[in-house]
């Protein structure tokens, strides 16, 4: 996790940073940039603060053609750029590139439209996560994708990650609740995917684009599907004396028919931090516990209220509770919520992982974990999305002792590897970025990847956008370093 | 039950060395009324590359190879209460689970649970140079490398020839109920607009011979409170139009050429040049059987895009809303990424792709 520029793919010749100055002032006056090192610091790296770089230049465009024009000098003078929402992402997607203009979204703030009745809302790419539900309230409506950042991260960083959220379960990803759209491509051209009907024409690029971690284009508008709240959500907290019970309770719940609008676990290490941090009531002594949410009619959340009790009290729950309340519900929510602070008071540093594996493999996977950590001699906490197989272990470690930063790495290279073994994926939700590349190649081939590469490359050619991210560049690294572009442009 | 995987990547090699485009082909329940025809001389065969690859009724997911047929599938996933909610078209038995994913076609279901788009969770893939590549896999949260499985929805083989499909799945619902009103087709899509707001377990909302029909699934408690809030006559299952509503484009020869299929916002307004002869998803798709509507005009002034199903046999012209030359462009360098001898079902999408 040290040292980002020996992880950067592809070294590139030095940009003239006077020359791309005056080019960025020119094609859009009003721009607001940042040039100082010192006002670039808060940009950069994401949360994934191990992983930092300082741009070149910092914009922070205010508009569809202040973008456009930041896309436009670019790519003529074959400068990379990055572009960045909140900076709530958590695998460096959105760590600047040394030789490149850092594309801040944050001011394009604005919700521009809400339409109720086709249940939808048209939004700029800095607009964060909560503030849509929250302007879609006053209709009955919500956006559905909720990660635990939303209160800060951007829905434009939610589409370059198709980022989830505790109740994607039920409602699934940002992929899933997009009807439309805008992008500009890296020459700065325009184009809209999508629609304000389904299944848009041609190909699906919409689908292509969301999870591109900013590789294909820049999102400059988005409009979302809006649900109608449910009419009433309930949480049932259950504690079990092994991690087995509950990863079996997880299948269980599933298999009755029931699609819970979040199923989530945690282990007795991160149940004690989340109790001591937000003293919910959660039982301390379990091994693990589950908090299965049912939404829905109110006749709808209380028959399945009664199934998972029932079903829960027969695989062993050693306590069980059910919100009475909102009050209640929120309260069983916060040491949730919480768990990753929490945990991130048990030592000074934590690593999360994001890996994804089948629903029936939960328990024996906790388990591989727990005997891989302790090869490490570093403790281990899950708090994580079981009804969907999203595991985030959070690996313990003190960065300030020597060889740890190391272990820690290495033993979450394991965890990786280990879920891709059982049938899963090296990243659920967080995304690739520059932390994950090189678990790439456990997860594809070498011809795979090669399709992969292509597809960037069928989009931006001279790969200026996100460099040395989310895919191994494999094929064109010698062309790469050589762009011809780039050298008449340095002159 | 066999795998010919490496039959069929053999014959895609061959083609492309001979630089003889392929016509993929798998159940041809769809050949006569979508999309554009291509060169039928060198068909490439999926019907008998078939089998269920593997089904953990626990973890919802669901592998088989791209020419089992949806019929099959369904009657094996009920066994288990089990459903592909997205309702695809059966074709009387012989429409596959691969052309199912590249026509991306979905039942009324569609803006509750979502398209095969929305369901697939991975494929294996022959590419136009006779790779066999796996994107995707078998689990829901996977963000790893750009989303191909996906890109197939609706590519109609453009991409490539899909040999194997991994899916979501969903449990059956536990009570289902139709409920019907006489309507004309404007009262009626404002109807819809309005229930489409409301918490309930909607599943269906479509407007055909002056009824509105709206079906309610989901848990029991629900679906009756529900029911009774909607009011209008209840529908026995034998009358319902949900079944003939996938099936609607397939059986549509005799109603009327040209028709066209509109995709928009559901409360989008009707056109004036033209009635609806079906509305469905809630109003979100309206199907016009009509000489007199510019449908691609239509459709654009609305956000949505418009397609021809049926096509009239001497029809020259695009049958998907046509693109801008940026896009045009993009989609093109997207083929030749994937394809690039444009072996694969050239012609199919749009004539120049």
């Amino acid at each position: 996790m040290q040292g980002s520029q020996a992880n950067m793919a592809t070294p590139l010749p030095p940009v003239d940073r006077d020359r791309l100055l005056a080019a960025l002032r020119a094609a859009a006056p009003g721009l607001q940039l940042i040039t100082e090192v010192e006002s670039q610091r808060p940009f950069e790296c994401d949360a994934l603060s191990l992983y930092r770089q300082l741009p070149l230049i910092t914009a922070l465009p205010a508009t569809i053609e202040e973008v456009q024009a930041v896309l436009r000098a670019c790519h003529a003078l074959a400068v990379p750029v990055v572009a960045r929402g909140a900076g709530t992402g958590l695998c460096a997607g959105a760590m600047p590139h040394p030789e490149g203009v850092l594309l801040v979204l944050s001011k394009l703030d604005r919700i521009l439209a809400i339409d109720p009745d086709a249940r939808s809302a048209r939004v700029q790419p800095g607009v964060a996560n909560l503030a849509i539900s929250r302007a879609a309230a006053r209709h009955g409506l919500y956006y559905a994708p909720d990660p635990s950042s939303q209160i800060a991260c951007t829905i434009g960083g939610n589409v370059a990650e198709n980022s989830g959220g505790v109740h994607c379960l039920k409602y699934g990803l940002t992929t899933h609740n997009l009807l439309a759209l805008t992008v500009l491509t890296v020459e700065g051209d325009r184009i809209t995917l999508g629609g304000s009907g389904f299944d848009g024409p041609g190909l699906d690029l919409m689908a292509l684009l969301t999870g591109s971690e900013g590789l294909l284009g820049v999102v400059v508008e988005i409009t979302v599907k809006l649900l109608p709240q449910p009419e009433l959500a309930r949480v049932i907290l259950a504690g079990f004396a092994s991690v087995r019970e509950a990863g079996d309770a997880v299948g269980a719940i599933i298999a009755a028919g029931i699609i819970p609008a979040g199923l989530e676990m945690m282990d007795q290490l991160a149940i004690r931090a989340a109790e001591d941090f937000a003293a919910a009531g959660y039982p301390r002594d379990a091994a693990a516990l589950l908090l299965c949410e049912l939404d829905g009619t109110r006749e709808e959340v209380a028959a399945q209220v009664v199934t998972v009790q029932t079903l829960l009290q027969q695989l062993g729950a050693t306590s069980l509770r059910v919100s009475a309340d909102e009050r209640e519900r929120a309260l069983l929510w916060a040491g949730r919520k919480s768990a990753f602070p929490a945990v991130g008071r048990l030592a000074p540093d934590y690593y999360c992982m994001d890996g994804t594996i089948p629903r029936g493999q939960v328990a024996p996977v906790l388990e591989e974990i727990s005997r891989l950590a302790e090869g490490y001699g570093l403790a281990v906490a899950n708090v994580f999305h079981a009804g969907d197989g999203n595991l985030h272990p959070l690996i313990l470690f003190d960065a300030s002792s020597p060889g740890q930063i190391h272990k820690a790495e290495a033993l979450g290279a394991e965890i990786l590897e280990l879920s891709v073994r059982v049938g899963g994926c090296i990243t659920g939700e967080h995304g690739v970025g520059l932390e994950k590349l090189r678990q790439m190649p456990s997860q594809f081939s070498t011809a795979e990847l090669h399709q992969l590469e292509d597809i960037k490359a069928a989009f931006d050619p001279a790969l200026t956008l996100n460099p040395g991210k989310g895919i191994p560049i494999l094929k064109r690294c010698q062309e790469y370093r050589a762009l011809p572009a780039r050298e008449a442009a340095v002159d | 039950m066999t795998d010919l995987t490496a039959s069929l990547c053999e014959r895609v090699r061959s083609a492309r060395a001979a630089g003889t485009p392929l016509r993929i082909r798998g159940g041809d329940s769809k050949r006569l009324w979508l999309g554009r025809p291509c060169a039928e001389d060198n068909t490439l065969d999926l019907a008998q590359h078939r089998g269920v690859v593997a089904w953990e009724p626990g973890e919802l997911v669901l592998v088989a190879r791209a020419g089992t047929t949806i019929t099959e599938l369904e009657a094996l996933l009920a066994t288990e209460g089990q459903v592909l909610a997205f309702e695809p078209p059966v074709g009387g038995g012989t429409a596959t689970l691969g052309g199912t994913l590249a026509s991306n076609c979905s039942g009324p279901a569609r803006p509750w649970n979502g398209a095969v788009r929305d369901a697939v969770l991975g494929v294996k893939l022959l590419t136009g140079t006779g790779e066999c590549l796996n994107f995707g896999g078998r689990v829901v949260k996977n963000v790893a490398g750009y989303d191909v499985s996906r890109l197939q929805a609706g590519a109609l083989g453009s991409l490539g020839v899909i040999t194997e499909v991994s899916l979501k799945l969903m449990p059956a619902p536990e009570a289902s109920r139709t409920l019907a009103l006489e309507l004309d087709a404007e009262t009626a899509l404002g109807h819809m607009t309005r229930s489409a707001r409301e918490p309930m377990p909607l599943t269906g909302a479509c407007w055909l011979d002056g009824r509105l029909f709206l079906r309610l699934s989901g848990a029991a408690a629900a679906v009756e409170a529900s029911a009774r809030r909607l009011g209008g006559d209840a529908v026995a299952p034998a009358e319902a139009p949900w079944h003939a509503l996938r099936e609607f484009a397939a059986g549509a020869q005799a109603a009327a050429r040209p028709l066209w299929r509109v995709s928009l916002a559901s409360n989008a307004p009707l056109p004036s040049a033209a009635a609806p002869l079906l509305v469905d998803w809630g109003g979100a798709l309206r199907w016009f059987a009509a000489e007199d509507l510019d449908a691609f005009r239509y459709a654009d002034e609305h956000g949505g895009h418009a397609s021809l199903w049926w096509p009239p046999a001497d029809w020259q012209e695009e049958t998907a809303q046509p693109l801008s030359s940026t896009l045009q462009a993009l989609h093109q360098r997207l083929k030749l990424a994937f394809d690039p001898e444009r072996i694969l079902n050239p012609g199919r999408l749009y004539r120049w792709l």
